[in-house]
């Protein structure tokens, strides 16, 4: 029995996102979606999160931010690209500072695709994101405990 | 061994090495000397415990007319050579101070006149236990003023090497302080307090550049403040008693409050002034210019210890009386205003000296209510506090050669660049504050005797409040000593024997008091508590029980570090995200790097030195005008 | 009547073994509640478990060796806290183990070295210093009504503490809300989606060492709700005081919900503020009486 997939924390960052991904990421925490329900809770620090939200595409400023925030999150985890912006850059996709998509510094497990990506679908990804948490996690634990 | 033979050998043998020293040049042979001379004291107070610590009250008779008229002609000495340089530096006030106690003495002997003194000395545990702090902790400080001040005087070179008569000064002031602790004449106590004033002068004018010879003076000027209260004690009793028979301890003591009140007060407010509570902290603090050693000397073994000792010997008299009370309220204000003050510095000496301010300050309240649960508090913490106070100096004297500062926040990881420093840093804060440890049995036992003392809820509050600030000082800079920063580099650093051979006695010391505190209690403090009260506080068997199983756990627990050692991923700190090395620097702005600083709490809006200070001596006159007020009305005796 | 050493061994082990299970439930409930005023559903009550029980699985990430050493000795100090509250002990020197516990705490906080933690270290140093005059005077307060510091005395002592010392209780009260780390004054490390300074104190601490911090809270929870229980302790009547720990436990869940946290200026001097009144006022009646 595994009590990963019932207590989830999530870490949210924006890469360079136009914030419409954020606010929605936000609303599924409201009364309406209430994540908490799932025991998510959104904790802001990288070495409490087992899931990494991010929205928006990675740019030469936030390049260094996402891959340091994901090197400190503490095994299992898993990272969620949050709109169309975040799984290839988007609109913004042929700007000069844009490098693309989150999968060009960190390993992504799940795509949640929209623009902005709705409520809906944002909780439909995370709870995916879930069975490969529970997966790795499975994993680790055949390992040894311990990833080094 | 007979005891009067080991009572002079203590108070002489250090005055005369003392005189040794003053002609020996600086040499490996004197180092050699000091080294032994401590030895000798040491093994002395040991001795002094180990024969007498079972024999309960012991009188040394001896016949103290030639030596009364030795000291008094020491005094006029004393006395012109102290108006020589009040005249040359132009401070009139001590001058007039030095000829009005010397008048008020001769008068008040001239009362006395044929009297047939005798019972001079006595021991008693309280005595003894007072003796091994003298003896055990300030020879440890003078083998430790061996490295110390050839350091210092290495790192100064443009001051005069006076380092003769530091060391003689350094164990007159020991046998001063014998002589405090082994009189039952309350002349011979005078004139031995007198000599502590006079040593603590000097030594604090060490250096005597302007800034330490204001210092010193001012020390002087509120001691002598202070030995008026002698004085004045002389002159009463010589009225009330011309046979002289009040003079000695004892006597006084046993005659009641009806008799004894006043001078009890006399002296108390001598005491006051000697342990730097407000109004009169000032000096103590002004003090830490001196050389580390003899802040280390005037905190922990001598001099401040001197002034409680005197109160803590008059608590069966202020034993629910007003003026009792009142004193208490002085030492519990201080103990929480100086508290306060402590969290503003970051000059660690400062720390220190505050801390020492407040802690007396609690063991003069516990006096001042004067109940055998508050003197059994109040001797405990006059052991705990001088083990840890001496540990902490001679630390901070230490760490300031090593790295060049005694700030706090300078200290940073000093446990990891410094180990064995840090760790002794740490015993002595934890010794000093921290549950288990020391202090909080006699925290326990103060509270109760506030509870029960009447109006004592004033006190509980004072102590309440003071616990309070004293866990936040002392943590921030325990917080500040282990902020080890990823592999620290190793400071490569020889600290002197003659330092080690000081610091890790004292360290261990510390830890064994707080483990053996119950036997420490059942052999010296709790007779002397019954002797005079008839019965005594402890702790209940099953406190102690738990107090001792806390001991263990705190002991036990870094155990666990070998543990957690093993199978741990090891990752950088988080800095919002930035990259960050694991020596603390992160990338700023346009790819800057740039070191992390981090600053403690410091609140001067709330407890700064001035707002905290002014509040304290003002409150402290009123509640000295207060006694005063109540002996000339006659209530409350 | 249920006294003697057996029974306070069996008292300490009760707690040792049920706290944290206790302390889950309400902290569950206090979870669910909070949902419910805010219109939502809320996690399952036993959320709080769940959680301890996956920073469990989760990987040992640490910043330094030594933070786990002062985390393991907080949360043995807790336990010990409370193990010796419930069977009996002397509340005073309850009250100096739950102080040594925490400046465990903070020195692990200290140890990591990190901008947010030290933060978080300073301001919970705030918050221990804020709460410790309240809890010496309560100690004094029970002390003045029993004549005894034994927390067994207190509860056999007759008639209701709260009765004599009900200025104490509500100082009790008001500093519970910072124990808790309950807004307004969740200034060190707070609960979730109540997030500042990252968290705070517990920042760097990830995996394993942070469930030790969570079981800790709730241990402490626990053991501070029976001190709340306490003030209206009564041998015969013990379901008294439980209604008044819901009573209260539901006060601060309302106030959690409806105050934004304040700065610590405000925290510090309120606090004090209320110990002295109260102290002062309840102290001096009880000793002119």
């Amino acid at each position: 029995m595994s009590y990963i997939t019932k207590s989830p924390w999530v870490i949210h960052y924006d890469g360079s996102s136009c914030n419409g991904c954020d606010i929605e990421v936000l609303a599924c925490l409201t009364p309406l979606y209430d994540l908490e329900r799932f025991g998510i809770v959104n904790t802001g620090n990288p070495k409490h999160a087992d899931v990494f939200l991010i929205t928006g595409g990675i740019n030469e400023q936030s390049r260094a931010v996402v891959k340091n925030t994901y090197d400190q999150m503490p095994d299992p985890k898993v990272v969620v690209a949050v709109g169309i912006c975040a799984a290839t850059g988007g609109v913004f996709r042929e700007c000069y500072n844009i490098m693309g998509g989150v999968n060009e510094v960190i390993p992504v497990d799940v795509y949640v695709p929209g623009c902005a990506a709705r409520p809906e679908s944002i909780i439909d990804g995370v709870v995916r994101a879930l069975g490969i948490l529970e997966e790795k996690r499975a994993k680790m634990a055949e390992n040894g405990g311990d990833k080094k | 061994m007979e005891l009067w033979v080991l009572l002079i050998f203590l108070i002489l043998f250090p005055a005369l090495v003392a005189l040794l020293f003053g002609i020996l040049p600086n040499s490996r042979l004197r180092d050699t000397i000091v080294v032994l001379v401590s030895a000798i004291i040491i093994a002395a107070s040991l001795c002094l415990f180990v024969l007498f610590a079972g024999a309960g009250k012991v009188y040394v008779d001896i016949n103290g007319d030639m030596i009364s008229q030795i000291m008094i002609g020491l005094e006029v000495i004393i006395s012109a050579g102290l108006l020589y340089l009040a005249a040359k530096y132009r401070q009139y006030i001590i001058a007039g101070l030095v000829v009005v106690q010397l008048g008020v003495v001769i008068y008040a002997e001239s009362l006395m006149q044929g009297t047939e003194a005798l019972n001079n000395l006595f021991i008693d545990p309280f005595s003894i236990i007072m003796a091994m702090i003298i003896g055990i902790i300030g020879s440890l400080i003078c083998i430790y003023s061996v490295g110390y001040m050839r350091d210092y005087h290495a790192h100064h070179p443009e001051m005069p090497d006076k380092r003769r008569w530091f060391f003689a000064l350094l164990f007159v002031f020991l046998a001063a302080m014998f002589g405090v602790v082994f009189s039952n004449n309350l002349f011979w106590l005078f004139f031995f307090w007198e000599v502590t004033t006079l040593c603590s002068f000097l030594l604090i004018g060490y250096a005597w550049d302007e800034e330490s010879r204001k210092n010193a003076f001012w020390a002087l000027l509120l001691n002598l403040v202070g030995g008026l209260g002698f004085a004045f004690t002389f002159i009463y009793v010589g009225m009330i008693d011309p046979s002289g028979n009040l003079i000695m301890m004892d006597t006084l003591l046993a005659a009641g409050p009806a008799i004894a009140m006043i001078p009890a007060a006399l002296i108390g407010f001598a005491g006051l002034t000697k342990a730097a509570q407000m109004p009169f902290s000032s000096w103590l603090v002004g003090a830490m210019i001196a050389p580390t050693p003899v802040s280390a000397l005037l905190h922990s073994s001598t001099m401040v210890k001197a002034g409680v000792y005197v109160i803590i010997r008059f608590a069966p008299i202020y034993d629910a009386s007003m003026v009792g009370y009142i004193i208490s309220l002085v030492g519990g204000v201080t103990f929480l205003l100086a508290s306060g003050i402590a969290i503003s510095q970051s000059n660690a000496k400062k720390v220190l000296a505050y801390s020492t301010v407040a802690n007396l300050g609690l063991v003069i309240a516990c006096a001042g209510i004067g109940s055998y649960a508050a003197v059994w508090a109040a001797i405990l913490l006059v052991v705990f506090h001088a083990i840890a106070k001496s540990l902490l100096f001679l630390s901070v004297g230490t760490v300031e050669h090593k790295i060049g500062s005694r700030d706090i926040e300078d200290m940073k990881g000093l446990i990891g660049r410094l180990p064995i420093m840090g760790l002794m840093m740490i015993i002595g804060i934890a010794g000093m504050f921290l549950a288990p440890f020391g202090m909080l049995i006699s925290k326990w036992a103060a509270l109760l005797s506030f509870i029960e003392a009447q109006y004592g809820f004033v006190l509980v509050i004072l102590l309440a409040f003071g616990c309070a600030v004293t866990v936040f000082f002392w943590t921030k800079w325990l917080g500040k000593l282990i902020e080890v920063a990823w592999k620290p580099e190793r400071m490569e650093v020889k600290i002197s024997n003659f330092e080690f051979s000081a610091l890790v006695p004292l360290a261990v010391l510390m830890v064994a008091v707080c483990i053996g505190f119950p036997l420490l209690s059942t052999y010296l403090v709790v007779p002397y508590v019954f002797a005079i009260y008839g019965l005594s506080a402890t702790l209940g068997q099953a406190n102690m029980i738990i107090m001792v199983m806390m001991v263990f756990m705190v002991l036990v627990m870094p155990l666990s570090l070998f543990y957690f050692r093993k199978n741990r991923k090891i990752v950088a700190h988080y800095v919002g995200g930035r990259p960050a090395t694991q020596d603390m620097h992160f990338k700023g702005s346009i790819g800057v790097q740039r070191p992390v600083a981090l600053g403690n709490y410091y609140l001067t809006d709330y407890f700064g030195e001035q707002r905290l200070s002014h509040i304290g001596n003002g409150l402290c006159i009123i509640f000295i005008a207060m006694i005063a007020i109540v002996l000339i009305l006659g209530v409350g005796i | 009547m249920i006294t003697g050493i057996p029974f306070e061994i069996l008292f300490a082990i009760g707690f040792v073994i049920l706290a944290p299970f206790i302390g889950a439930f309400i902290v569950g409930i206090d979870r669910k509640v909070t949902a419910r005023k805010q219109g939502r559903v809320g996690p399952p009550v036993l959320q709080p478990l769940y959680d301890i029980f996956k920073l469990f699985e989760k990987e040992k990430v640490v910043v330094t060796n030594e933070v786990n050493f002062y985390i393991l000795s907080h949360l043995i100090f807790v336990v010990f806290t409370g193990a010796l509250f419930f069977s009996g002990g002397d509340i005073l020197l309850v009250i100096f183990a739950l102080t040594l516990a925490h400046v465990f705490l903070i020195l692990g906080a200290y140890a990591a070295v990190s901008p947010y933690s030290h933060v978080g270290a300073g301001r919970e140093l705030l918050q221990l210093m804020a709460v410790e005059p309240m809890l010496i005077i309560a100690a004094a307060g029970f002390y003045m009504v029993t004549e005894s510091f034994a927390v067994k005395d207190i509860v056999l002592s007759p008639g209701l503490p709260v009765m004599t010392i009900p200025l104490i209780f509500v100082g009790i009260v008001f500093v519970l809300t910072i124990k808790l780390r309950k807004s307004p004054f969740d200034l060190a490390t707070s609960h979730h989606a109540h997030q500042e300074l990252v968290e705070g104190l517990t920042t760097e601490f990830a995996g394993p060492t942070l469930g030790m911090v969570e079981i800790a809270h709730l241990y402490e929870t626990v053991f501070l709700l029976g001190i709340v229980w306490l003030f209206f302790a009564s041998a015969s009547m013990p379901w008294i005081g439980v209604l008044a720990v819901i009573i209260v436990y539901f006060l601060e869940i309302l106030v959690d919900n409806t105050t934004t946290r304040v700065r610590w200026q405000v925290m510090l001097r309120s606090a004090w503020l209320v110990a002295l009144v109260a102290g002062a006022v309840n102290l001096g009646v009880l000793a002119l009486m």
